[in-house]
């Protein structure tokens, strides 16, 4: 009985992580990239010049087997992190990663200890 | 306890006005500055009258190159225009340009009114070899030196200043 949950999860859980290595979605892919010649939107909204060539350049670039991590580097590259709307991780912008953490840390201690205090 | 609330009052008013101070306070403007000391991509463009491609063994040859992104549907381009003819006599320059996202019959009456700076001349028809170059609208130049490594991006119609600074450079 273990042996066939295990089984099953295992084929689940392959297939599944199969599924999202090949699958790259060219419209998650241009909701994630901002257009820097409009206001505030991103490349799937936007049907501007740039955009176009954009969506052009996404869709070669999947057609070669480019991953979306892949793709999000290739544009960030080009065109600095301001491109992608979630930037990667990086010296430079790691204290915006890593403060909500420490917020959630000391808000969470701070709540705890005002609650100890309060019993 | 209330001291540790009162620091973290401190701390928390202290980081939002260092976060409004950083953001009023930075250039807006978007920029490719990243590029600048970086290596110039790869990169197959058909030559304009559609008889061979470009690579970058073709700009290997000089000392400095300028590629130049323009289109005869855009006006910052004919301001810019008479700066490269300026550019275009002087020594150890080389100008590509690249007509981008251009019609071949507009593109050649263009340089036929005002004028050939090119030394070679390609086109790049749907815009994708210009996503190479961080380029996102033209007119834009990159100045090359001859191991391939950008040296000067320009952003917008060359100005007079550019020109000196081009010059500079080259001399």
């Amino acid at each position: 009985m273990k042996f066939n949950l295990l089984l099953l999860l295992f084929i689940f859980f392959s297939k599944f992580s199969f599924a999202v290595e090949k699958t790259v979605d060219p419209n998650l892919i241009h909701k994630n990239l901002r257009c820097l010649v409009c206001q505030g939107q991103s490349i799937s909204d936007s049907n501007s010049d740039f955009a176009q060539t954009i969506k052009l350049v996404v869709k070669d670039l999947i057609d070669e087997g480019k991953t979306e991590d892949e793709i999000y580097e290739f544009m960030s590259d080009k065109y600095g992190d301001w491109i992608v709307f979630k930037p990667q991780f990086n010296t430079q912008n790691s204290l915006l990663w890593i403060l909500p953490y420490i917020a959630l840390i000391f808000g969470g201690f701070f709540v705890f200890s005002f609650l100890k205090k309060r019993h | 306890m209330q001291k540790i609330i009162k620091i973290l009052i401190l701390f928390i008013f202290l980081f939002v006005i260092g976060i409004f101070y950083i953001s009023l306070t930075r250039d807006t403007n978007y920029n490719t500055s990243s590029l600048i000391n970086k290596e110039t991509p790869e990169f197959k463009i058909n030559s304009f009258d559609d008889k061979n491609y470009l690579t970058r063994d073709d700009i290997k040859k000089n000392n400095y190159t300028l590629i130049n992104f323009w289109a005869s549907w855009c006006a910052p381009c004919k301001i810019e225009h008479p700066i490269l003819m300026k550019l275009s006599q002087t020594k150890n320059l080389m100008i590509l340009g690249i007509n981008f996202k251009d019609k071949e019959l507009h593109a050649k009456t263009f340089l036929s009114e005002l004028g050939n700076p090119y030394d070679l001349l390609a086109k790049d028809k749907n815009g994708k070899h210009s996503v190479k170059f961080g380029i996102y609208g033209i007119p834009e130049s990159i100045l090359i030196n001859r191991e391939l490594m950008i040296i000067q991006k320009f952003v917008g119609p060359l100005s007079v200043d550019d020109y000196n600074n081009i010059i500079k450079i080259i001399e």
